[in-house]
């Protein structure tokens, strides 16, 4: 797990938790300073996901089985107005970004337990793609694709039965 | 899932338009390809079908709506959906005279594209989403136990079952804790409507702007601190069923909306133009006398008859004593299961007193009472001593667990003179757990 920009102590062992709750696999933490700003837009004043996907990649401990990004930026990728995160199918890399999942920009009172619940839905939402896990129609499942913050609210930070056990199967080829 | 899988062909020029519209149609579940100009596209379209193809309008070569038409005349007929990276609405109109399915301009809401695809792929189905939903979804949350099986319970459940199945609306009336919630969560549990959200809105608890913008959504920039989109709470409902709780507190000006929207389905989100469907259920609940707020003017008269098509009434707990001891034993269960203790049992005199009690808090103040007794309890039955008795605990039982908690460990510090270990032995924990709790409760010494 390598964090690009500042995170709570506690939401980091949270986050951790849940990854090594989840997947089962020992996790290494790493604070580190990407330099991310050649994928900034200004036009859009965002940062471009597919890039820093890349770059994240590139600086991960390449005997790591996984790696998530935690970011504090606004994402795009090209075709869409914005995402929480992204990863790819199978892949090695994931990143997720706490920006747009804050109250506060939806006109709200802050709420930093509903914040940090959000990540932490979005990571391992992340993560079970990386894992294989496509989108998942029941609506409390964590797999099941939001695409706004108030959809994240609805789903539980957990998998359905199915979904475990379409993940405990990918699991056991690693 | 054997199902065939939905199939799409993305063609676009850009490399990175194409890799995340992969991505993000593989996360899907689609079986996704790309070509990268209309040539390639019509090569792949030579070999096999697609289902569904998303084409760039402008594309060096042949642009998207010459690949349109000789796709059509390949006598093949996916559905065609139009990228443009700018709205340029005449072309994109012509597309759609042509035959095209809809268009999108670049860049997209993953919301719009979420939606368009799946509108899309139902199409190519061609069975209800509900249908194939069922096979897909195997696995639904659990509903929490209804208890009861006294007469005014049955008659409650067997309410629910009737109503579960259709989609009238419906209003649950019961004081403050009789379980409106859970019935709400039954109802809809229990319905056809299963397959997609519950949605709950709490609307007492709302200003009524923050109200407006949660139930309907707002546009970015709607107001002050709007900074994105917000999607509102009849949106989410879609396909499912929105919960309003506390439905006797909404201004007369949110009851007009209210009913508008309960007659068209459809609303627009605050600072926004476009009108928006939904198709949701209404379920509502409220302890307020709602005919009397009718009949003083409080409530409007239209938007009463619109909700109360059907409704249930839950008896409070005082009415059905007979729930008590199965209520009992359930939240027993519940919560030795959730703090990983033993069963414990019921001293039969604490028994008959909760059976005579009032419960002015209903289910949920029986279910507080019965929580804190295994919390401050022996850990092998609930004694009448570990119930809150007359008067003054009356307000306690009002009291969070965590402020019962803080004030037992203070009485208990106090009565030992915050000798640590023998406050810890009289309140069966271990010395860290106790300091970790004065740590947590920042409680200090006072002399
Ligand atoms: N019949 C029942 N069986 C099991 N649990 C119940 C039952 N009725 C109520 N409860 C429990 O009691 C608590 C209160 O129920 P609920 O929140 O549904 O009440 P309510 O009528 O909505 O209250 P309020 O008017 O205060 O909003 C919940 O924890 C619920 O699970
Ligand atoms: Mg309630
Ligand atoms: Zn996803
Ligand atoms: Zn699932």
């Amino acid at each position: 797990m390598i964090s690009c920009g500042h995170f709570d102590n506690s939401l980091m062992d949270k986050i951790a938790t849940d990854l090594r709750l989840f997947f089962g696999f020992p996790l290494d933490i790493r604070e580190c300073s990407l330099d991310i700003s050649s994928f900034y837009d200004p036009g859009r004043r965002q940062y471009d996901a597919n890039h820093i996907l890349k770059k994240v990649a590139e600086v991960s401990d390449p005997l790591a089985l996984k790696t998530m990004g935690l970011l504090r930026v606004d994402l795009y990728i090209p075709i869409l107005t914005y995402i929480f995160g992204q990863s790819e199918l199978n892949g090695k890399t994931s990143i997720a970004s706490i920006h747009r999942l804050r109250n506060e920009l939806y006109g709200l009172d802050p709420d930093n337990r509903l914040l940090e619940e959000r990540f932490r839905k979005v990571i391992v939402h992340e993560m079970g793609h990386a894992f294989g896990l496509i989108h998942c129609l029941n609506p409390t499942c964590i797999m099941r694709s939001s695409t706004y913050v108030e959809d994240l609210d609805q789903k539980e930070l957990r998998f359905c039965n199915k979904c475990r056990s379409e993940l405990d199967k990918s699991l056991e080829n690693y | 899932m054997d199902e065939k899988k939905v199939s799409i062909l993305v063609v676009d020029d850009e490399e990175s338009v194409r890799d995340s519209l992969y991505n993000w149609f593989i996360d899907d579940g689609y079986a996704v390809d790309c070509a990268e100009n209309a040539k390639e596209a019509l090569l792949k379209l030579e070999a096999r079908d697609f289902d569904i193809i998303l084409a760039d309008i402008k594309m060096p070569g042949m642009d998207g709506m010459e690949m349109h038409r000789r796709i059509k005349a390949l006598n093949k007929e996916p559905i065609f959906i139009i990228m443009t990276a700018f709205a340029s609405v005449d072309t994109a109109v012509q597309a759609l005279k042509d035959g095209a399915y809809d268009y999108v301009t670049k860049p997209f809401d993953p919301d719009d594209l979420s939606h368009l695809i799946r509108n899309a792929a139902s199409h190519v189905t061609l069975r209800a989403e509900n249908k194939s939903l069922k096979d897909k979804i195997t696995t639904l949350e659990d509903v929490d136990d209804l208890i009861g099986e006294s007469e005014g319970m049955k008659k409650v459940l067997s309410e629910v079952e009737s109503v579960a199945q259709s989609s009238s609306s419906v209003i649950i009336t019961g004081e403050s804790g009789t379980g409106k919630e859970l019935i709400a969560r039954a109802i809809h549990a229990n319905s056809p409507r299963k397959y997609f959200p519950l949605i709950s809105v709490h609307c007492g608890a709302l200003t009524e702007s923050l109200l407006e913008s949660e139930l309907f959504g707002h546009e970015k920039g709607a107001f002050t601190g709007a900074t994105f989109n917000r999607k509102g709470r009849f949106e989410m409902a879609d396909g499912g069923t929105i919960f309003l709780d506390e439905i006797g507190t909404i201004s007369p000006k949110m009851q007009i909306e209210l009913l508008r929207v309960l007659e068209t389905r459809t609303f627009v989100r605050v600072g926004g133009n476009k009108e928006i469907t939904s198709d949701f259920r209404v379920i509502c609940a409220t302890n307020r006398d709602l005919k009397g707020m009718v009949e003083k003017g409080t409530f409007r008269e239209d938007l009463y008859y619109r909700l109360n098509v059907v409704n249930i009434n839950i008896p409070p707990l005082r009415e059905r004593v007979e729930d008590i001891p199965l209520l009992v034993n359930h939240f027993i269960r519940k919560y030795c299961k959730s703090m990983s203790r033993d069963l414990i049992s019921v001293e039969p005199a604490a028994l008959k007193h909760l059976q005579e009690f009032e419960f002015p808090g209903n289910v949920r103040e029986l279910e507080n009472m019965i929580e804190r007794a295994i919390v401050i309890g022996n850990g092998k039955e609930i004694r009448l001593k570990d119930l809150p008795m007359g008067r003054e605990v009356m307000s306690s039982s009002v009291e969070s667990l965590d402020e019962l908690e803080k004030k037992h460990i203070i009485s208990m510090l106090d009565k030992y003179k915050w000798n640590i270990s023998r406050a810890a032995k009289a309140l069966d924990v271990d010395r860290a757990t106790l300091y970790n709790k004065i740590k947590k409760y920042d409680l200090k010494k006072i002399n």
